[in-house]
Parts: structure tokens; C-alpha cells; sequence
């Protein structure tokens, strides 16, 4: 009992920092998806980011799409959307506001996972993810 | 003399002619003078929310009915997840609802409803007859130019869009 009103507590925080657009980084959002997922931080996995960023899936008109499609095949570059306009790169060491905002972030892990995976990403994934990109040196 | 009258005759109607027509549309609220430009808008979600994928379309480029359907279908947006949380999303609605095309006295609202059906609720701008009218000079293989990608990418060749300025003179088409 104790420990369930710890941890809806803690939940509850979290809430309010995300809705207060309260800053983060990109440790302290692994850090997060780790305790979401369950998992300590050193269990979060740059290789396992990397093949999610990558991986093809089945898209549109017989094409198939990946995270790469628009965010190209260099995080550390700019992308485009699919009606041209420019997408700021993904990798903090190139654009150091990326990962700073837990709200911004969850809504497009929401949108693009639903996009390119057809389902929502787990917190492992999210947490893998912004491991691999923030080691992008 | 009687040629000099004439062309005094011909000049003066004229001239009256194009007095009156640029003086019917007067008793407009917004003053967006003659050429294509828009009233200047700020709403900070929209423009936060709606420019991260394309411009921030404005609200006049479509009617109510259309904002509609749009904000109500934002998880499947033209083949894209572009859903928002439901305080955002009815923000935006209001702001786009208050400026659509039906909405007041706009210039552009007007050009666009004009052909539009009471109950047509187009989705795309590109599909109004105002648009297909305004863009009928442009070859079809030039929409497809990678420079420009779609005919959704208005800052392709209206390189002031994003300030809501579309006049002809600020129109350059890349190669």
C-alpha cells in the first residue's frame, strides 16, 4: 500500500513536470524510461536504438519506411517532411534542444512509432532510443 | 476633336470602371489591401503545432465544416500521426473556426467560398476551386520537382509564405 502511493506519487511528478514542459535532458529522460520499463539505466542499449532508428518497415505505396526516411540517415544532419519542410536534426550534439522537453518528446514517440512501427513504442525502446542518439558524439 | 472627346470618353469610364472595382469590396474589417496577402495571425499553438510539419496553413483557406473534420482526424492526417492532446487540439479549432474562410470579412475567405457547396468540407486547400483556378499556369511535372516536392509546400515558390504574403511578385518557382 505504502509503496503503491510512493510510486502514484512519484507518477504524479512526473505528470506535472511534463506538463509544465519542466526542462530535462537527455540523461535524466533515460533515466525515466528506464524506471518506466523497469530496467536500470545500464540496461539501456545504444545498438539496440541504433536498429530502431534504422529498421525498415513496411510504409506506404509498396515503400517501406523507417525513422531514417525523414530524419535521414544521419541523425546529426537536417530532414525534411514529407511536404518538404525542414526537420532540425535529432542528435543533442548537433541540436542541443532535442530531449529537453519530456512532453514534446512523448508526442513524437506517439506519432512517429505509430507511423513508422504501426503501434506504440514501450519504454525500453524510448529509453534505447535516446541512448543511442545522445552518444552520438 | 471628335477622336480627342472619345478617348477622354473612353478613358473616364474606364477610369471610373476601375474606381468602382477597387472600391466595391471596401467595407471590409481586415485591411488586407489589394494584393494576395493575409491578415497577420498569431495564435501560439497553432503556429507551434501546425508549422512543425508545414506551414501553418491559414485558417481562411478553408471553411468551418473542413477545420472541422481536420482537427477531428488529426491521428490519420493525410497518412500521418499527427494527433495532440484534446486541450490543444480545441484550442486550435477555435482559433481556425473564429478565422475560416465562413467565418467574417475576410478577402480570402471569400475568394475561397466562392463555388464552395454550403455543405462541402474539403480537406485539402489544394482541392478548392479557388486554388485549382489560382494555379492553372502551372505544369503539372513542376509539382512533382524535388525542389518543391508537393503542391502542400507553398514556400516552395511563395517564399514569403510564411508570412502569410503570397503576391505574384514574391512568387519564384525553382528549378
Amino acid at each position: 500500500m505504502i509503496k503503491r502511493l510512493f510510486c502514484s506519487g512519484l507518477a504524479m511528478l512526473g505528470m506535472v513536470a511534463a506538463a509544465a514542459g519542466a526542462a530535462e535532458t537527455p540523461a535524466s529522460l533515460m533515466a525515466r524510461y528506464a524506471q518506466a520499463a523497469g530496467v536500470p539505466v545500464s540496461a539501456l542499449s545504444a545498438s539496440r536504438g541504433a536498429a530502431l532508428y534504422r529498421t525498415e518497415h513496411p510504409g506506404r505505396n509498396a515503400q517501406t519506411v523507417s525513422c531514417a526516411s525523414c530524419h535521414t540517415d544521419n541523425p546529426k544532419q537536417a530532414g525534411r517532411t514529407r511536404v518538404g519542410k525542414r526537420i532540425e536534426p535529432l542528435a543533442p550534439a548537433a541540436n542541443p534542444e532535442r530531449f529537453t522537453d519530456a512532453a514534446k518528446v512523448e508526442k513524437w514517440f506517439r506519432r512517429n512509432c505509430m507511423d513508422v512501427l504501426q503501434r506504440e513504442c514501450s519504454a525500453q525502446e524510448k529509453g534505447d532510443f535516446v541512448t543511442w542518439l545522445s552518444q552520438i558524439k | 476633336m471628335n477622336y480627342l472627346l472619345r478617348g477622354i470618353g473612353v478613358l473616364a469610364t474606364v477610369g471610373t470602371i476601375s474606381m468602382l472595382a477597387f472600391s466595391l469590396p471596401s467595407g471590409e474589417a481586415h485591411g488586407d489591401s489589394g494584393g494576395d496577402a493575409l491578415p497577420r495571425l498569431t495564435h501560439k499553438n497553432w503556429q507551434q503545432e501546425c508549422a512543425s510539419c508545414h506551414i501553418a496553413y491559414a485558417p481562411s483557406f478553408l471553411p468551418k465544416a473542413s477545420w472541422r473534420r481536420m482537427m477531428g482526424g488529426l491521428d490519420k492526417h493525410f497518412g500521418e500521426n499527427a494527433s495532440l492532446d484534446p486541450a490543444t487540439q480545441a484550442d486550435i479549432l477555435k482559433f481556425l473556426e473564429a478565422n475560416a474562410a465562413d467565418a467574417g470579412p475576410s478577402k480570402m475567405g471569400r475568394r475561397v467560398m466562392q463555388g464552395m457547396g454550403a455543405k462541402d468540407a474539403p480537406l485539402r486547400i489544394t482541392e478548392t476551386r479557388w486554388f485549382v483556378r489560382k494555379h492553372d499556369e502551372v505544369p503539372r511535372a513542376t509539382w512533382s520537382r524535388k525542389s518543391v516536392g508537393s503542391a502542400a509546400n507553398c514556400a516552395a515558390c511563395h517564399r514569403q509564405a510564411e508570412q502569410g504574403v503570397f503576391d505574384e511578385d514574391a512568387i519564384r518557382i525553382p528549378k
